[in-house]
């Protein structure tokens, strides 16, 4: 397989297999290194030459489509935007995101965060409509700046995976879907804030983030969701304290 | 083996599979529809697309001038009625996607702005930075959360369109997260399920491109239209293949040799970096066969330089061509050229569909990359293929929304037995297969020859041989065998399932290649290098036989453009 002389590299990947046992394993690889190899290169090493029964999500292997995401070295990555040249462990271990439940190898359930989403209502919500003959909302770079950091989330989980409250409250709405619901808050052809502050402010909802970051630290895409989360709970409170002094005023 | 029943089934959760699902849950909130699709819908890879979405917005351009553009850029293989409908229905999607949040890049006034792409005459396309597609897609995902006729059924693997008296009735699908096949039964099938990348080995797109749609469709007894001709975008990263945007060239990137000249000065004088993507492909080849490329690890390469935009500009406008060339190709935009050479891009080809959507085949429609309606003939222009996407997407849900509600109520249990032999085939033939070939081993063999044999130029000799190969191909995947014996969350099998799909496309891609003795567009014939319209003005229309392929031939539509020669 490889030349003599070839660079080696090794891998631990943690495999889970439910229908072996149910607990999950780790198993090393040793594989040919290239200078320029991203993690997920390497997996794809492996599944195509050594073990095809090796599962993990990707697609796109640009860092656009979020699909990749998985724990190296203890860090919640993109596995096709991170080089085996950059980590200094070896073997260099790779495990499914924390706080998701494992179904296969690295694969992980999303459904809880797809959920999640949806309750965050990311979407315009209007309370009139103008016709599309009329042309669009005018919307300045200005305003569109608002909202943009916001809107750059990919999904990809890496910011549920590095925070502490959802790895001990898993009903917690978490980083991504309150900044995907800030990003709607702050766009200047919504008019839904009634609604979507109030799906996102509640027991499980932005009260419970303590700020420890971690979810901004991780993002690969700048979203920085740990502000975004501070930015909704002023906006949320300033909701109130207007309906509480001013209960007849228009919101 | 479980049993749904839908009135529309929709594969693929992309810009068209979004667009389709939401104007059919419009057409009437009776309608129960789903998106069944092998990844979540934001990994589509739609998400990929990056320069812009081309509509005619400003009072300086006209219908005519995007739909001539589009003609002349297609090498006049598109259907100009379709072009005419297009180009027309281009503008309110676009406004549409504004309704529902896009965030479209604006004027300082607050309209949306639009820049300038290849093969466009007047800036008409528009944009999100450089990640339109992103931005379209996660609107399109997002903006569908709200309807509540719209169910989704992600990670679910299309095997087979089930069919019955020649009618579309419905889906076998393997539900990854069960193991379980599923049969689902839809008055109205809608396939979205994007181009075929996957087939070569040098290509921008994703691992999930890997053309499901078309070989279902072709299985179920609809025509794949004008195979022969794929788009190679001039400029992607080496060993990657990574896409590296039009836009970069939009906003005013150079194309540059290893003596630092604008070399398209030679090939295109008028247009220079904004020609269109066949021309700038092949003159891109050219220079480096003349020994003016760039010597990489990857093989040549040119340099594509934005250094005299600015830092300000790249970030604004680009800043995901700087974070991808940073990223996987060490360079920083801003102080050094990116190295870029062409890969496979894009499919002209695909499912034959009228502008309603319909494929011929009753209950079946597509749209999007996997269809071919066609506007994009023999070349397809950057930035009409997300338009394109929004259009017939949106044509294709009413489409299938129309034919649902003039169709009877679904029977009690009318398809659970055309899922039997499916059953069968997967679970005990594919799954239990043990054979000695290796699935990566054939699947690069036929990428490699695919690459090597049916690329940027091809001939008689070289498409004879790759025909040869993948049939070859063909008799060694029956002996390809899947270690992974558990039918939970398999991609081992869902991977093998996708090898057989692109092993029809290539031989449909090579054989129709191979019937096109002229060059046109992106097809270039180095045995016949000049466009024959005498012979060859029309589709070529690939139809599957117990025999094998069977081709035929569809006049081309022409309104309003006389074919001429196409000088840039």
């Amino acid at each position: 397989m490889a030349d003599r002389g070839t660079k080696m590299i090794k891998l631990r990947i943690s495999r889970y297999r439910p229908e072996r046992s149910g607990e999950p394993f780790d198993q090393e690889f040793t594989i040919p290194y290239r200078d320029d190899m991203v993690v997920l290169d390497a997996l794809n090493y492996i599944k195509d030459h050594i073990d095809p029964t090796l599962t993990y999500r990707w697609s796109c292997r640009m860092g656009i489509c979020g699909s990749c995401g998985a724990n190296v070295d203890g860090t919640p990555k993109l596995t096709c935007a991170l080089y085996l040249r950059d980590l200094k462990k070896r073997p260099v271990l790779i495990e499914p995101l924390a706080n998701f439940a494992v179904l296969k190898d690295l694969v992980v359930d999303i459904e809880p965060f797809m959920e999640k989403l949806e309750a965050a209502k990311p979407y315009i919500i209007r309370k009139d409509e103008r016709p599309i003959e009329r042309g669009e909302y005018r919307q300045t770079p200005e305003e569109l700046e608002l909202y943009r950091q916001q809107s750059l989330c990919i999904n990809c989980m890496l910011c549920y995976s590095a925070c502490p409250v959802y790895g001990h409250d898993e009903k917690f709405l978490g980083p991504a879907a309150s900044a995907l619901a800030l990003r709607y808050e702050l766009d200047s052809r919504d008019q839904g804030s009634e609604e979507r502050l109030a799906a996102v402010a509640t027991e499980h909802g932005i009260w419970q983030c303590t700020f420890v970051g971690e979810c901004s630290v991780v993002c690969p895409k700048h979203v920085d969701p740990a502000g975004a989360i501070q930015q909704l709970k002023a906006l949320a409170a300033t909701r109130l304290m207007k309906a509480m002094l001013l209960p007849l005023a228009p919101r | 083996m479980e049993r749904l029943a839908y009135d529309i089934v929709i594969v693929g959760g992309g810009a068209a599979g979004l667009r389709a699902a939401i104007a059919a849950a419009e057409t009437s909130r009776s309608l129960r529809i789903a998106i069944v699709s092998k990844v979540y819908p934001m990994r589509s890879h739609t998400v990929s697309a990056e320069g812009g979405t081309a509509a005619v917005l400003r009072d300086y351009d006209s219908f005519d001038g995007h739909g001539f553009d589009t003609v002349k850029g297609s090498d006049f293989l598109a259907d100009q009625d379709a072009v005419e409908f297009f180009v027309r229905r281009a503008p309110p999607e676009v406004i549409q996607m504004e309704h529902w949040g896009c965030p479209w890049s604006r004027d300082p006034d607050g309209r949306i702005a639009v820049r300038a792409f290849g093969g466009m005459t007047v800036k008409r396309t528009v944009f999100a930075a450089d990640k339109v597609g992103f931005h379209m897609l996660h609107t399109l995902f997002q903006t569908s959360l709200k309807y509540e006729n719209i169910e989704r059924l992600d990670e679910w693997f299309v095997t087979q369109i089930l069919a019955e008296g020649g009618k579309a009735v419905g889906v076998a699908a393997l539900e990854l997260r069960s193991g379980t096949l599923h049969a689902i039964a839809a008055k109205a099938v809608v396939i979205a399920t994007g181009g075929a990348g996957r087939v070569y080995e040098f290509t921008t797109n994703g691992a999930i491109k890997t053309g499901d749609g078309m070989a279902l469709a072709l299985r179920a007894a609809a025509p794949l239209k004008d195979m022969e001709f794929l788009q190679f975008h001039p400029t992607c990263l080496p060993g990657t293949g990574i896409l590296i945007t039009e836009a970069a060239r939009g906003e005013g990137g150079y194309l540059i040799n290893n003596k630092g000249e604008r070399f398209l000065k030679k090939y295109v004088p008028e247009k220079m970096e904004l020609g269109p993507r066949d021309i700038l492909s092949r003159s891109i080849l050219q220079e480096i066969r003349e020994g003016r490329g760039f010597q990489g690890p990857y093989g040549q390469y040119v340099g594509l330089d934005l250094r005299h935009l600015g830092e300000d500009v790249i970030n604004k406008k680009l800043p995901m061509v700087r974070e991808l060339a940073e990223e996987y190709a060490g360079v920083d935009p801003v102080h050094e050229p990116i190295p870029v050479r062409p890969g496979q891009h894009y499919i002209m080809g695909g499912v034959h569909t009228d502008v309603r959507g319909s494929t011929g085949v009753p209950g079946l429609f597509a749209a999007g990359e996997a269809a071919c309606v066609s506007i994009n003939g023999a070349n397809r222009l950057g930035s009409n293929s997300l338009s394109e996407c929004l259009v017939f997407g949106g044509e294709a849900g009413r489409s299938a929304a129309a034919y649902a509600i003039s169709q009877p109520a679904v029977g009690s249990n009318p398809i659970s037995g055309l899922v039997k032999a499916e059953e069968a085939r997967i679970f005990d033939g594919l799954l239990k297969r043990e054979g000695g070939e290796n699935l990566a081993e054939v699947r690069s063999d036929m990428q490699h020859t695919m690459e090597e044999n049916v690329g940027i130029y091809r001939n008689g000799d070289s498409l004879e041989k790759a025909l040869a190969h993948v049939r070859e191909l063909r008799r060694r995947y029956e002996r390809v065998g899947v270690r992974d014996k558990d039918p939970f969350f398999n991609t081992e099998l869902t991977t093998t399932l996708e090898l057989d799909f692109m092993l029809d496309l290539a031989e449909a891609i090579a054989n129709a290649a191979l019937l096109r003795r002229e060059s046109r567009g992106a097809h270039s014939r180095t045995d016949y290098p000049k466009r024959d319209d005498a012979n060859f003005l029309h589709h070529s229309m690939a139809f599957r036989t117990a025999t094998g392929l069977r081709f035929d031939k569809l006049p081309v539509k022409i309104t309003k453009w006389q074919p001429a020669a196409r000088v840039y």
